[in-house]
């Protein structure tokens, strides 16, 4: 690395590679700070999930969608909190192609299950599909 | 050559650069512009396995959307709520989440140099892995026992397809954590070792975050229906 591109990666020019708290290495403690409060919000966010599932205070149909939105944010404590992925400059590039990986997620789930559901809705149920061949 | 020399060296010295606004400066010496020049390897490597893994959980995505289709089609056999044993996936979560923070005590001990302290953080976090594996293949020797196995239904199948793609990658994922321990040992913090370390850790934090969709859609919701 010659001196340019060693100034360029310390005065805030540079990018940050996933999972890089800062451009230069922190004390420990202050390292530490951030795990320890993904741990505890991941924590708390389990409990609840776990609660969520067994209890009977939640309407019942509801639960699902609790489920899955607990679910959702305790991914996103995970990616800020252990991966260290933010929005900052430095982070432009992984945040980015992140993005681009939940779309692909969001049609590959979202799709199948949308194109599956209405297969079965409107296909001829299996009794009376055998009473229809000669 | 010798004119581009004169010419770079004429570009970067003081009395020119004082001539330009600061941000046309910032922007020619940023890495990729100018004499910037491409990033750091630690920064091209991370980003690199960064891709892998967003490629890696698309696929993931694959067979959960499977097990979404299909987590109704019990062909007669077991449901979700029969099978499954929530107290079991309650230990299961909680060591792969002491897991990964173990992991991130021990990224940071390797950027401190501290040698102890990374061999003991990787140890627990290996530890508290095998702990989670050991409890999941105890479960699935205990679905076969009972016959649902995953030849039963087409719940089953893509249930043992899903949770057990991810098995494999924390098997995997053990592996390479005790090559990382042997390395870090024979071969202390170069830079290459510790750049490895660091794919280590994305790919372990990443298996975690899989796990909490795991647990939410299979298990969670899966007892509930």
């Amino acid at each position: 690395m010659n001196d340019t591109a060693a100034h360029a990666a310390h005065d805030g020019t540079g990018d940050l590679a996933p999972g890089q708290q800062g451009e230069s290495p922190k004390s420990f403690g202050a390292g530490l700070g951030s795990y320890i409060i993904g741990l505890a919000l991941a924590v708390g966010l389990t409990l609840a999930s776990f609660w969520a599932a067994q209890t009977n205070l939640i309407y019942a149909p509801g639960v699902s969608v609790a489920l899955v939105a607990l679910g959702i944010a305790q991914m996103g404590i995970h990616l800020v909190f252990f991966l260290h992925i933010t929005t900052a400059p430095d982070n432009t590039n992984n945040a980015l192609a992140l993005a681009f990986g939940i779309l692909i997620v969001f049609f590959i789930v979202v799709g199948s299950l949308f194109i599956m559901g209405h297969m079965n809705h409107m296909s001829v149920p299996m009794g009376q599909q055998m009473d229809m061949q000669p | 050559m010798s004119t581009s020399d004169t010419v770079l060296r004429l570009a970067s010295s003081p009395a020119v650069l004082e001539l330009r606004s600061p941000r046309t400066v910032e922007s020619e010496e940023a890495t990729g512009h100018g004499e910037g020049g491409p990033a750091p390897k630690r920064i091209v490597v991370g980003y690199g396995f960064w891709i892998f893994l967003l490629s890696d959980i698309v696929m993931f995505s694959a067979f959960f959307a499977t097990y979404a289709v299909l987590s109704g089609a019990t062909a007669g056999g077991p449901t979700a709520a029969q099978l499954f044993d929530i107290r079991n996936v309650q230990i299961e979560t909680a060591c792969l989440l002491l897991s990964s923070f173990c992991c991130g005590i021990a990224s940071l001990a390797v950027e401190q140099r501290y040698h102890r302290l990374t061999q003991v953080a990787l140890f627990a976090t290996g530890l508290l892995g095998l702990a989670f594996l050991t409890l999941e293949v105890h479960e699935f020797q205990g679905l076969i026992a009972q016959g649902a196995g995953p030849s039963r239904s087409a719940f089953l199948s893509s249930f043992f397809a899903l949770v057990g793609c991810h098995g494999a990658h924390v098997t995997a994922g053990l592996l390479w954590l005790g090559t990382m321990m042997a390395q870090f040992y024979a071969k202390g913090f170069r830079a290459d070792i510790c750049r490895r370390y660091f794919c280590f850790s994305l790919f372990w934090h990443a298996l975690d975050i899989i796990w909490v969709a795991i647990f939410t859609v299979v298990y969670l919701i899966g007892v509930r229906t």
